[in-house]
């Protein structure tokens, strides 16, 4: 039973994502994830103040049904086929405890010392989530895409605009990373 | 029955999400520092999967199901790609965590990832906003 708990190798992973990508292709569809944010916004009543949501969003309504899987999948994954402990490179786990004081890596899948639900009383974390989701949903949009729209989707389909997008991802993650954690969390 | 369908996309993608740990803000964090090839693993391998899968459906010209064209049309280009790129890195740097993975956690029971996706939609709405004053 152990292969169940244990987490599964990049080589069945990425495979599988890219199952993903082709059973939506066949079903007439295309995969990204971030789109479904914008869908959000119009069901909210966002097409009221502009009219990048004022779109027929029950079209879209097959997108939200994936991400109600997502949730599920969720859920199904942490309850029943995983231990919920992400062991990663030593070295990384060390550096993350001496210099942010992050000793979890190892013991949770997620640091409690950010994402536990009782640090959301802590202003600085609530400031962190609510900011890095804000750059998360703005630049998706903004870039046409997110990981799977681009990175996965786009780049799979050779797509110079995919590409340039992804060069942006990892410019702002190592940027993030490298110059502003220390500022941020240091 | 076609929703039925998928929702089990949805719920087998939030498993392989959770459980090849690319939900995880430790495997994110790990990616950045190049501490392990696990992330560019799965990246790549569904890469090279997916070029060689698409490649096949064009030159062969395959409909989706219902005889429809697959929907591979290609994105506006523009600087916007590279601007808005970086500012979702900067994000998914930050959270560990991209717009699929949001809800895979939620629905492990990661409760603060509520807020990381409500802030996730006031990015968009805000985008939708000021998206015609933007370069």
């Amino acid at each position: 039973m152990d292969y169940i708990y244990e987490p599964w190798p990049w080589y069945v992973s990425g495979p599988l994502i890219a199952l993903v990508m082709f059973v939506l292709l066949f079903l007439g569809k295309k995969f990204g994830m971030s789109s479904n944010l914008a869908t959000m916004c119009s069901i909210g009543g966002a097409g009221k103040a502009t009219d990048f949501f004022r779109f027929d969003w029950k079209q879209q309504r097959w997108n939200l049904t994936v991400v109600l899987g997502a949730v599920i999948g969720g859920f199904l994954a942490s309850q029943y086929m995983s231990n919920n402990t992400v062991d990663i490179n030593p070295g990384i786990a060390e550096k993350l405890s001496e210099d942010y004081d992050i000793e979890s890596a190892g013991d949770a899948y997620l640091p409690s010392e950010i994402f536990a639900a009782d640090q959301l009383g802590d202003p600085f974390v609530l400031a962190i989530l609510i900011l890095g989701g804000f750059m998360v949903g703005f630049g998706a949009r903004y870039a046409g895409g997110c990981t799977s729209g681009h990175a996965i989707s786009g780049l799979s389909n050779l797509q110079l605009p995919s590409l340039i997008a992804v060069i942006g991802f990892f410019i702002g993650g190592l940027v993030m990373v490298h110059l502003l954690y220390p500022l941020i969390f240091g | 029955m076609r929703y039925f369908i998928y929702l089990l996309v949805g719920v087998f993608f939030g498993i392989v999400m959770y459980k090849s740990e690319a939900a995880s803000w430790f495997r994110i964090y790990e990616m950045f520092e190049f501490g392990a090839f696990h992330m560019y693993g799965i990246i790549g391998s569904a890469l090279v999967l997916g070029v060689i899968g698409i490649q096949i459906i064009k030159r062969n010209n395959i409909k989706a199901l219902g005889g429809q064209e697959m929907q591979l049309e290609p994105k506006a280009k523009g600087i916007h790609n590279l601007i808005g790129g970086i500012v979702f890195g900067l994000g998914w740097a930050l959270t560990g965590a991209c717009p699929g993975p949001m809800y895979v956690l939620a629905g492990a029971g990661y409760y603060s990832m509520l807020v990381v996706i409500g802030g996730a939609l006031l990015g968009t709405f805000v985008y939708g906003l000021v998206r015609d004053r933007l370069p």
